[in-house]
Order: structure tokens, then sequence, then C-alpha cells
């Protein structure tokens, strides 16, 4: 499965490894029931990976996606990012967290309607706490990494569902994190954009930038370098695959 | 994220729905407008009553020796029935006042009735026809549009010569000269030596239908029984000065009547205290009621731009989510509301202030008070409505604080 050493309690990762989870479970209480969305997941994700997470629904993978991304707290195991164990941190570090080491790319893109390109790629900035000009150059290169210079300006209902999708990838990457977290990023696209977006990821992946991203599309996943399966809250398979 | 961020983000908001945002001031703009313009009548016609109606009615640092006091509101029957059994003020009492009274001040009798005056085919009807003495117009501060006053001397010897008020030198005279000419008050010829500058009036009563003849001409017999004087005026250079006087007019009016030290006065000593307390009641009415508005409707518009925020929370929860995902913290949230109630209120009161000071002009122009806005009601006002504003807020904002930026996200 992986060439990496197993993890034991009480371990810290290897230096390299940018996502580390040990025997990640979740459990929720819906009216009186438990369900256990997650029941033991282990995940180790190198720095510079490509990973695709596929699995049909229910099988855990949003779970997983919640937990990886911040946005939600484990009910048992571990979940190191960047050298960082982040499972028992409180509200306010995980928005930190979130702030600094993830970008999120959504499947309905998530953009302010009402504000600018450039606006929008400055939000995470805007809560890391920097002054507006630093904000604006970074917020520019960032654009201009996506191929969007042009579009600065222009609202999100002003370009298309592949600029959108775009101007949210700046935004993920503005604050250079250490993971690219996208959820079902070409769901809103047609085939030719989801194409077009896919190569955006590769020439990120390409510059060295970790990227994970839950897809239920095969052709999609097979953008990745490795393609990890989950169902009924575990890990079924976890392959490498010719990118 | 900074204040100023959460401040500017807020500012954008309420500019891209301007009638939504529109709509959830207007109650703190009724508030704060309605707190400067009812402050600014109080004061106006606070200012009006101490000022003019005061000083028109007795004078600055003037009193009356009266046989009772002239401005009696709310005075029960038994007090009224005590006071006409009174004596009354006689020529020899004034004199004898005047005479005892150690501190300059000039003094000056004064005896009013209803009278018609007459001239050619023409009548004045309902004139106060005012007897008094000659120091009556500087007490009073009367000044002459034409002519002059009488005499000490034609007082003293009772000549037949009148000063006309503005309105009845029109009503008789209309642009003709009055002077030389004769009137006739009570069937008796009086000649013109004057008329008054035009007085204006007070709370719509007018201050020019009268007319002032000599205290001891032939009219006086049409005012008061032989002997007898409505009041005696007194007006000091001060008020530490009219005290003094107020002390040894009541000594010598107390022996002349010769009161025991248990007795009541039997007479008024008069000022514009009365007039001045009977008002201070009444705006005290006034600024205990005030307050009562002003609450309710910030209440209102409290309670307004809460259900706005409540609606925005809910309208914006993506965006909420969204915003905690890329690393908003609680607070961050937090500040964004309130900073946009706040905003919301602000901007309401700063028009209710421009309002409130508008209406406060407009009460100038058009009525006679000198209504004039007050600093520290447009202080209030900023702080009541920002604090509206906050107070507004601190409910929805925490609500949109505590979302779930899963469950935020992933509503539609």
């Amino acid at each position: 499965m992986s060439e990496l050493q197993p993890f034991r309690t009480g371990d810290t990762p290897l230096p390299n490894i940018v996502i580390l989870t040990h025997k990640l479970t979740r459990d929720y209480d819906m009216g009186g029931e438990t369900v256990r969305a997650l029941r033991g997941v282990s995940l180790q994700i190198k720095q510079n990976e490509y990973v695709a997470v596929m699995g049909p629904s229910g099988s855990g993978k949003s779970t997983l996606m919640n937990l990886i991304g911040c946005l939600d707290t484990p009910t048992a195991g571990e979940y190191w990012l960047n050298g960082q164990q982040v499972s028992n941190l409180d509200d306010d570090q995980l928005a930190r967290i979130r702030n600094k080491e993830i970008g999120f790319v959504f499947q309905t893109f998530n953009l302010l309607p009402r504000a600018t390109a450039l606006h929008n790629v400055e939000l995470p900035l805007i809560y890391a706490g920097l002054p507006a000009r630093e904000r604006r150059v970074q917020a520019t290169r960032a654009l201009e990494r996506v191929g969007l210079g042009d579009r600065m300006e222009h609202r999100p209902n002003e370009l298309s569902g592949g600029q959108r999708q775009r101007v949210a990838i700046a935004r993920a990457l503005v604050n250079q994190p250490s993971i690219l977290l996208a959820d079902e990023p070409t769901g809103n696209l047609d085939s030719a954009t989801s194409a077009e977006i896919m190569g955006v990821f590769r020439g990120l992946h390409g510059q060295g930038q970790t990227i994970v991203m839950v897809t239920h599309e095969h052709d999609i996943a097979a953008h990745a370098a490795r393609v990890v399966t989950l169902r009924d809250g575990v890990i079924a398979t976890d392959q490498r695959q010719a990118a | 994220m900074p204040v100023f961020e959460a401040v500017r983000l807020a500012l954008q908001t309420i500019r891209a729905q301007k009638l939504k945002s529109g709509f959830s001031l207007l109650g703190v703009f009724i508030g704060v407008a309605s707190l400067i313009g009812a402050w600014s009548i109080v004061n106006g016609v606070n200012r009006y009553m101490t000022v003019k109606f005061a000083q028109t009615l007795y004078g600055v640092n003037t009193f009356q020796l009266r046989r009772r006091p002239m401005f009696t509101p709310n005075v029960p029957d038994s007090v009224w029935r005590a006071w006409r059994r009174r004596p009354r003020i006689r020529f020899s009492d004034a004199e004898a006042v005047t005479a005892a009274i150690t501190a300059p001040v000039i003094t000056a009798w004064q005896s009013d009735d209803n009278v018609s005056v007459f001239y050619g085919g023409k009548e004045a009807r309902d004139i106060q026809l005012t007897a008094a003495s000659e120091r009556y117009f500087d007490i009073k501060n009367l000044r002459l549009a034409v002519g002059r006053a009488f005499t000490a001397q034609e007082n003293r010897s009772g000549v037949p010569v009148v000063v006309l008020g503005d309105a009845v030198a029109k009503r008789l005279f209309a642009d003709r000269n009055p002077l030389v000419h004769s009137v006739r008050i009570g069937g008796i010829a009086y000649r013109v030596i004057g008329v008054v500058e035009k007085q204006g009036s007070v709370l719509g009563f007018p201050l020019d239908r009268f007319v002032v003849v000599p205290a001891l001409s032939p009219a006086q017999g049409l005012v008061n029984p032989p002997g007898v004087v409505d009041a005696l005026l007194v007006k000091a250079g001060s008020d530490e000065e009219m005290r003094e006087a107020m002390d040894q007019a009541e000594g010598v009016m107390r022996s002349r009547r010769h009161l025991r030290p248990n007795q009541d006065d039997n007479f008024s000593l008069d000022t514009s205290e009365g007039v001045q307390r009977f008002w201070a009641g009444i705006s005290r009415i006034l600024i205990v009621v005030l307050p009562g508005v002003v609450i309710v409707s910030l209440v209102i518009g409290g309670i307004v731009i809460m259900n706005i925020m409540l609606m925005s929370v809910a309208e914006r929860t993506r965006e909420i989510g969204l915003r905690k995902s890329l690393g908003a913290r609680r607070r961050d949230v937090l500040r964004q509301f309130l900073a946009e109630s706040s905003a919301i209120a602000s901007v309401g009161a700063a028009f209710g202030i421009v309002a409130g000071i508008g209406l406060t002009f407009l009460i100038n122009a058009v009525s006679p008070l000198p209504a004039s806005v007050s600093p520290v009601s447009v202080l209030l006002g900023v702080v009541m409505g920002t604090g509206v504003g906050v107070l507004a807020g601190v409910y929805p904002a925490s609500r949109a604080a505590r979302l779930d930026p899963i469950a935020a996200l992933r509503q539609e």
C-alpha cells in the first residue's frame, strides 16, 4: 500500500508528511441514533502529492474532507497537519489553521457575488490581518497565476464558470497553503471547462502544490497520481497511478 | 479582521441594499429626530416663557405689590375667596412703601381695566386702559414711536393726556398722525401725546391693544374706586436689591395692616418667579414624557434593525460559512455584523440629527418660539442611536458567529 512507516499513537509525523490521520473516527448524533461516518481512517499524504478521494455517497468522503479541512473535529483519533496536531484545537485555532494552511475550492465556487475577483481573492488575507496594499499585491499575483490578470475588476456574474472557478482557485492559493483542498471542483462545469480546470491543477501540482480532491467522477480522479477510495467509513483502496 | 475592515464592509453592504437599509434605519431616524426636535422645542418654550413671557408680564428685577398674584394657575376656590376678602392697595399704601424702600428703585402705580376708545366715528373696543404713573414706561420698557410720555407733573395734576398702543393708533387713526388729536375714553376727551412702539404678541396675546393715561387723571374713576390702585410696580437694579426692597415693602405693609406675627400677609409681593415656577412644572412633565417617546421609537428602531439583521444573517448563511472556511474567527463574524447594525443605526442617527436640526430651524422660522438645538441632545442622539445599533446587533451577530461552517456552506 504505502512505503511509509506505520504510525503509532505518541509518534510525530516525518517532516515531509503534510497530512497524517491516525485511526480517525467521526460519529454523528442523529436524533438519539449514532451514525458512524468514519470508523478509523489512517492516511498519510506527502508534500506535493496529488490525491483524489473517491467513494459513493455515504462512504464518509465528505466527513473526511471536513476533518482534513479543519472545519470539523474528530470524535477520536489524531490528525496532524504539516507537523502540527490539529485534532485537539479549539474553534478559533482551527480558523487560524484554515486561514494559513488550507485553500478550499468548492463545487459551487462560493464567490461573493457583489465583490470583484480581486476582492474575493483578498478575503483570506483580510482574515490573516494583512494591510490593504500587501493584500492587493498578493491577490493580483494569485490571479495572474491562474491566468486572470486581465479580469481582476470583474464581478462573478461577469465571468464564465471556468473563470469563476479559477478565481476560487486563486483565492485558495493566495495564502500559500500547505494543501489545496478541492471538493468536486468540476461538478458544476462542462467537460471542456473541467479539462481546463484540471489543467490548472496539473500546473499547480507541477509547481509543488499538494492537492487533495474529492470527486465521484473517475475521469477526473484519473488526473490525480493517487486515488483513495472510501467505503462505509474506512479506506477501501489506496492506489498510485500514472498521471 | 480589523475594525476598520468591518466598518468598510458594513458600509458597502448598506450601500448595496439601500431600500432594506433605509427601512431599517427609519426607527432610529425618527427616534433621534424627535429627540433633538422635541428637546429644541422645550428649550425654545423655556426661553420664551422665562425671558419673553415673564419679562413682558413683570419686567426684570421687578416686583409688584398687589392685592393678589397676577398669574394664578390652578388656584382652589378657597384661596380665591380668601384673596377677594383682602383689603385693596390704597394710594397711601403705595406712597408709604415707596418712601420706605432704601434701595435705589424706580416705582410706578398701575391700574387696569378694559374699555372702549373712540375717535370721530371709530371705536376701538376691548382696549386695556392702564392708569399709571410716569415711570411706568421705564419699568415696562415701553419706547415711544412718536410723541412723548406724560411727565410727573402731568401725572400729579391728572392732565387728560394719553399714550396709545400701536394697535389702538392704527385702529383709530390708520396712517394719519394721531398727535394733538383727542380720543374719548369713558366720555372724557384725552389728548394724544404719544404712540408706543409695536410690541407684538406673546403666546398669541396681542400686546399693543392698550392706552396709558396718568394715574390721577379722570379715567382713574373708570378703573378703581377712589384712592385705590391695582399694583405698585417696583423695579430694582439687581435681584439682591429687589429682595431687599421686597422685605422692606412687606414690613411696611404688615405694620400698616396691623398684622400679628402669626398672621399671613393679606397682600401679595408678586414677581415673575410664579410664572417661571408654573412653567418649570410643565417643562418637567415634558422632560419626563419626552424620553418616553424617544425610548419607544428607539426600541422599535432596535427591534426593526434586529429583525433585518436576522434576515440578513439567514440570507447570508453561505457567505458566513465561506468566510469561516477562509479563516474568519467567531469574533471576526461577530464584528462584521455588529459593525453592520451599528452602521445602519449611525446612518439613521445622522439623518435624524440633520432632520432634528432642520425641524428646529423650521420651528424658528414659522413660530415665535426661539427654538435652539442643544448640543447635549445631538450627543445623546449619536450615543443612543449607535447604542441601539450595537444592542440590536448582538443577538443576530452572535447567531452568525456561532454558525457551523459545514452546515452553513451546505445551505442553498
